[in-house]
């Protein structure tokens, strides 16, 4: 954002004001401060609807799950005094308590929502939950109230157990970081230890997602280097027409160009038989659904993001360098690597920074022709969104996603610096 | 002058007029063939005897979109067509309306809907079911070595029947058919698949032949997948198979063994603003015509006497006639095990 300069200006004409002209020229700066500002609110107010409340409320929602807190108040009230690493499930009084609460929900028809929860921490308590509450919505809540522990486990044998009721008070906290753990695959045992998880999944997910990123940058960086390059030096003509091939994928939509790649490189596809009629192959080769699509296509669309900065960059860069330094004598590789070169890495880090950031919370393209290994931790993600309604689980794998490109782009600040970026 | 005013008095009287007489409100189903399906013969011909005005949208299945409908307070969607699956469990979480069973019209034949309807769609409260549909196998005649696939065990006989199979990246009868081919009997497979043995032999079935599997995210992609060549068998909604081979002449056998049959069922979304019309619109869509229309598709009606109306050619090719070759897939075993069986599925894949 441009800074206004007021403050120079003013000062220097300071000496010669008299107190009232101080004053009025005070008043008018605020005027331009506050002009100014109302320039810049509607961008302002855009960013925050947009951006920062959605990810505050990502980041809040990934800790703050009061859904259980809210539907069994009394039960938990009483199972605080119940100590859940013994090996004896609550006493009947605290049982009755539930039973009771259980029946209410099950009226308001909110007994699937404590099964969800519950089945989370339990697989297979969703059903032992729903069964019970429709059996215990026909009973007495007076008989609920002195029977309720052996009715309930009358009803499913799962009540007796003591890992419901364990779960049951865990996720009874209201501020939890069970979604965190999850996210990194730990889990909290019975003696509140944290250790690693069952199923491991999401730290795979993590470091496939970043070499799949750090893939398609390095392959960008590659192809878009030459080619910035050849556009930057040729006759404007050239360059104006190679351009519109370069901003030509831009302007077709992403699924048109993703579904051109299948079109490409499924079984019987262009690549596979042109291959097969040179005879290079004889069997086609499974190259769709593959981790080698993701990144082959992803490298296409992204290729504009590192063409167009490294451009604009090596425009500005004058000829005469490599030509004085010819002429003192260099050779033309060592002069281009010595001189030329260190002069793009603003565009290269711009370029390289853009085609990472976006390429690491990719979706679409991961899921239309990833297959099975050519997954992102979008996709996983958009699965407990959408999937399993684990709202919770994906705001803490959205946070951790973020986390870890903020610290990148610290390592990065650190190791070139984030000011040598320019973008044109 | 004298017209302008006309035209004034017109608009006035249109705009006063609308919303007494129609009602406006928005339909939510799966689109492609079976959407057409619907359009067609259950929300036209509504469309065209109330005058009321449906919008129809599209969606992929699941209760993200609605949960957060109606947890804003915000409902958009009034009618939606769900699958069982789903159904389950948005209705225990209060996301769906209750839909007065006792209000279905009686069948064109005067059966009462009670006995009309086939158990199954009307076993939760919160809807009617709609169509019978299926998740089955299908190969390529022409592709295919081997010989003909006709049994569960062929999808998992590599050596037979070398090739690619494609199949929905889910743990969703994936799980079920590898403890079938396994020789689980059908009875036990929800039993067993909800132990943890039960899932390993699953994951080891699955491993047998992880090597030739390719997967898939979206029905479309299935009857591609078998036309490009991606793989010689894949698992399909009978629908998609069945509009390949009918439309454009596909040369696709389907394979009925251990089909995993499914509901889709019509149910109105909490708290909508049209609640009357919906729920007028679902008696509509039910009964025993317009539940007949769905033979375009090859899903089977859920009501006895639309058969009535079905061409006695199709009846063979409908999931209502193979179901003792099946096994209904269980929305309380998925409600109970998708989520851990999900992200089992997905370390097994990644593995």
């Amino acid at each position: 954002m441009p800074q206004f300069d007021l403050t120079t200006n003013s000062n220097k004409v300071q000496s010669v004001l008299t107190v009232e002209e101080m004053a009025q020229s005070r008043k008018i700066q605020r005027r331009r401060k506050l002009i100014a500002f109302a320039f810049v609110t509607p961008l302002l107010v855009f960013v925050m609807i947009a951006f920062i409340a959605p990810i505050g409320t990502m980041l809040y929602r990934s800790v703050y799950n009061p859904t259980v807190a809210q539907l069994i108040p009394d039960t938990l009230e009483a199972l605080s005094d119940w100590d859940e690493s013994s090996d004896a499930r609550p006493d009947d009084a605290v049982l009755n308590r539930f039973a009771v609460e259980l029946r209410q929900l099950a009226i308001d028809r909110d007994s699937g929502k404590l099964a969800e929860e519950i089945n989370r921490g339990l697989p297979g308590s969703s059903s032992v939950i729903k069964a019970t509450g429709r059996k215990m919505k026909k009973m007495d809540p007076a008989l609920l109230s002195s029977e309720g522990a052996s009715l309930l486990i009358a009803t499913k044998p799962q009540w007796q157990t003591v890992e419901i009721w364990r779960v049951m008070k865990k996720s009874g906290a209201i501020f939890t970081d069970s979604s965190y753990l999850t996210a990194l695959d730990l889990d909290r045992n019975s003696d509140d230890e944290i250790v690693p998880r069952d199923t491991q999944v999401y730290i795979q997910l993590y470091l496939k997602s970043l070499k799949i990123a750090l893939t398609i940058t390095l392959l960008t960086a590659l192809i878009g280097f030459p080619l910035s390059y050849y556009l930057a030096t040729a006759s404007p003509k050239t360059a104006n027409t190679l351009m519109v091939f370069v901003l030509l994928p831009f302007w077709t939509s992403l699924l048109v160009r993703t579904t051109s790649w299948i079109a490409l490189l499924q079984t019987n596809g262009v690549v596979n038989s042109v291959l097969q009629y040179l005879h290079v192959i004889s069997e086609p080769i499974e190259m769709l659904y593959t981790e080698f699509a993701t990144v082959i296509a992803m490298t296409h669309i992204l290729l504009p993001f590192m063409i167009l900065p490294l451009y604009s960059v090596m425009k500005g860069i004058d000829p005469s360098y490599l030509r004085a330094a010819m002429s003192l004598g260099a050779k033309p590789i060592p002069a281009f690597i010595r001189i030329y070169m260190p002069m793009t890495v603003p565009g290269l880090s711009a370029g390289a920074l853009l085609v990472f950031i976006i390429s690491i919370g990719y979706y679409i393209t991961p899921a239309l022709v990833g297959g099975t290994d050519g997954q992102m931790i979008s996709n996983i993600i958009a699965f407990h969104m959408q999937s399993s309604n684990n709202w919770e689980l994906a705001a803490a794998l959205g946070s951790l996603l973020l986390a870890l490109i903020l610290l990148l782009y610290w390592i990065y600040d650190r190791l070139v610096g984030v000011s040598n970026i320019k973008l044109g | 002058m004298k017209a302008l005013k006309r035209l004034g008095v017109a608009i006035a009287l249109c705009t006063a007029a609308a919303p007494v007489m129609a009602d406006q409100f928005t339909a939510v189903s799966f689109g492609g063939a079976y959407g057409a399906a619907q359009q067609k013969h259950m929300l036209d011909p509504f469309m065209e005897k109330t005058g009321h005005k449906i919008l129809f949208e599209n969606y992929s299945g699941g209760i993200a979109e609605i949960k957060a409908q109606v947890e804003s307070g915000n409902v958009l969607w009034d009618v939606v067509d769900i699958e069982v699956i789903d159904l389950e469990r948005a209705c225990s979480e209060g996301l769906l309306e209750v839909f007065p069973h006792d209000t279905l019209p009686a069948g064109d034949d005067g059966t009462p809907a009670k006995d009309d309807f086939s158990p199954e769609a009307l076993s939760n409260e919160c809807g009617v079911g709609n169509i019978v549909w299926t998740v089955l196998y299908s190969y390529n005649k022409e592709t295919i070595e081997g010989g003909q696939p006709t049994t569960i065990e062929d999808l998992f006989n590599t050596e037979k029947f070398p090739g690619k199979r494609a199949l929905r990246k889910r743990p969703q009868v994936n799980m079920e058919w590898a403890l079938l081919a396994d020789g689980v009997p059908k009875e036990q497979i929800y039993d067993v698949l909800a132990t943890e043995a039960g899932q390993k032999q699953a994951f080891a079935k699955l491993d047998t032949i992880k090597n030739d599997l390719v997967w898939f995210d979206s029905w479309s992609q299935a009857p591609q997948l078998l036309n490009d060549g991606g793989a010689v068998m894949v698992q399909s909604a009978n629908g998609r198979i069945f509009d390949a081979i009918q439309s454009d002449n596909k040369p696709f056998e389907m394979v009925w063994d251990a089909h995993i049959y499914d509901l889709d069922v019509w149910a109105i979304v909490k708290g909508t603003k049209h609640k009357a019309v919906a729920e007028e619109f679902i008696r509509f869509a039910t009964s025993s015509k317009p539940e007949s229309g769905m033979q375009d598709v090859a899903y089977g009606p859920t009501r006895q006497s639309s058969y009535a109306y079905v061409d006695p050619a199709i009846i063979p090719r409908l999931p209502s006639a193979h179901l003792e070759e099946g096994l209904q897939a269980s929305g309380t075993f998925w409600a109970d095990y998708g989520e851990s069986l999900g992200e089992k599925f997905n370390e097994w894949l990644l593995n």
